[in-house]
């Protein structure tokens, strides 16, 4: 099914996608990767606050190339979600609305996604120029010394995510892997 | 006859392919990837193809990198005996062409200075530069920049000579399904199988350098190249692990002699955006 979604939304309202579903969001999405996770969990582990407010937002697990001039962003696709596994349950009871990102999470993740009706979204792999295309702003808000790794602020239209994920645990990477396995591997 | 070359010509010659490889894809590549689009059974994975050729075009047209990971660059140089360098250190003469690369082609900065401590160096260096020594009098560069979503999915196993090659086509299987949609797919799969434990990484490596659909002149490697590109492309895993059956658009085998004792295996995986760009000076 094809969704247009305007972030951030609420979870009476992301509750109702499904994995599988491609969805093209329009709205505000925040940028973190590993080196900004990290600093955000030591920063909760010391009990301070967080240098933006991530309740019922959207992290895009990504860093950027450089923008040339008179673009917003250079190239802009997802990295792997996984390495942030570690710091994502901590995130997701905070309040974390979800996460778009690219391939497997862990136990805990996926517990976590379904303990706090979150959702995980996949953006394409390697799609990053396509994906820049739907960024009309970045600004850097957070950790501006981390470079690429910083925490950005992005208004997006009509970028393209597919649930992998939903907020009843149905893993779109498991049941559509399974409907192409060939029974003789 | 000794040639004299300047390491200016490689500094500027790196800077140029750092650039290009990472705005164009090779032709070989683009073509398997187009035959991918038609051929996939799954209406997702036709889609993800598809948006995957279309960023191909958007990338090189507005002249943005084609993945945001613009790689660690990996550089193979091979120095003609008959080569005179002159003009300062050849291992900082690639670097400069790195540093110039990424930092005017506006290419992210990936690179951090300890592995621990993780400071980003700000220019991309230093990359990872392979030397070997052949006849003649050129040199030839071959720039080959690495994304780590699919390099942290690469595994090197040392097996028992007993494993033999059952062993081995069970070991890139089970790389490949283990790496699943973290490695972006479709991928490109090189395999090194022989030598020692770093000898087999890499001929991994730079077996992923070779033309899409050119296969190894062993025969029996031909064959395992076939069978094991139809096993994995019966994973199920499809263009961005989302099922399908397209999963790799490769295997690229490399063999070597080794120890009457060992069976080393190296699988080193690449996403579909397998760049690299050779030249000769």
């Amino acid at each position: 099914m094809e969704r247009n979604l305007t972030v951030p939304a609420s979870k009476e309202i992301t509750r109702t996608l499904k994995a599988g579903d491609y969805v093209y969001l329009t709205g505000t999405i925040y940028t973190a990767r590993d080196a900004a996770h990290k600093r955000m969990y030591e920063a909760l582990m010391e009990g301070k606050n967080l240098p933006v407010d991530l309740c019922g937002q959207l992290v895009y697990y990504m860093g950027p190339s450089p923008a040339r001039d008179g673009r917003p962003i250079g190239s802009a696709g997802p990295t792997t979600a996984s390495r942030m596994d570690k710091y994502t349950p901590k995130l997701l009871d905070l309040g974390l609305g979800g996460m778009i990102g690219k391939g497997k999470r862990n136990k805990e993740v996926l517990d976590a996604i379904v303990k706090n009706q979150s959702i995980y979204f996949a953006a394409v792999g390697g799609a990053g120029a396509l994906l820049s295309k739907c960024i009309k702003k970045a600004e850097v808000i957070a950790y501006d010394d981390l470079g690429t790794e910083a925490i950005r602020k992005l208004e997006v239209e009509n970028f393209p995510v597919i649930v992998v994920v939903d907020s009843k645990g149905n893993n779109l990477y498991e049941s559509a892997t399974k409907e192409y396995r060939k029974e003789t591997m | 006859m000794i040639r004299t070359v300047n390491v200016q010509e490689i500094t500027k010659n790196v800077k140029e392919m750092c650039i290009e490889a990472n705005h164009f894809l090779s032709p070989d590549m683009e073509k398997a990837m187009k035959k991918a689009a038609l051929s996939e059974e799954s209406q997702v994975g036709k889609k993800i193809l598809e948006q995957l050729l279309e960023n191909l075009h958007i990338a090189g047209n507005d002249t943005i990198p084609i993945c945001q990971d613009t790689g660690m660059a990996v550089v193979f140089l091979e120095v003609g005996q008959d080569v005179h360098l002159e003009g300062g250190n050849l291992e900082d003469a690639v670097n400069e062409g790195i540093r110039q690369g990424y930092v005017e082609g506006y290419l992210r900065k990936s690179v951090v200075s300890d592995p621990l401590i993780r400071e980003n160096t700000k220019d991309n260096t230093p990359g990872i530069i392979h030397y070997k020594i052949v006849q003649g009098d050129k040199v030839v560069i071959k720039v080959a920049p690495k994304g780590f979503g699919s390099e942290n999915m690469s595994r090197v196993f040392m097996l028992k000579p007993a494993d033999g090659i059952e062993g081995v086509k069970k070991a890139v299987l089970d790389a490949v399904a283990d790496a699943g949609p973290n490695a972006c797919p479709p991928m490109v799969v090189g395999v090194g199988i022989g030598g020692t434990f770093e000898k087999c990484a890499v001929m991994a490596k730079e077996a992923l350098t070779r033309e899409v659909g050119e296969h190894s002149d062993i025969p029996y490697v031909k064959q395992m190249e076939e069978e094991l590109l139809e096993k994995i492309n019966g994973l199920g895993i499809g263009p961005g692990g989302l099922g399908g059956r397209t999963t790799a658009i490769a295997v690229n085998i490399d063999t070597y002699p080794t120890h009457i004792a060992g069976l080393p295996v190296a699988v080193n995986i690449c996403c579909h955006v397998n760049r690299h760009v050779v030249r000769a000076i």
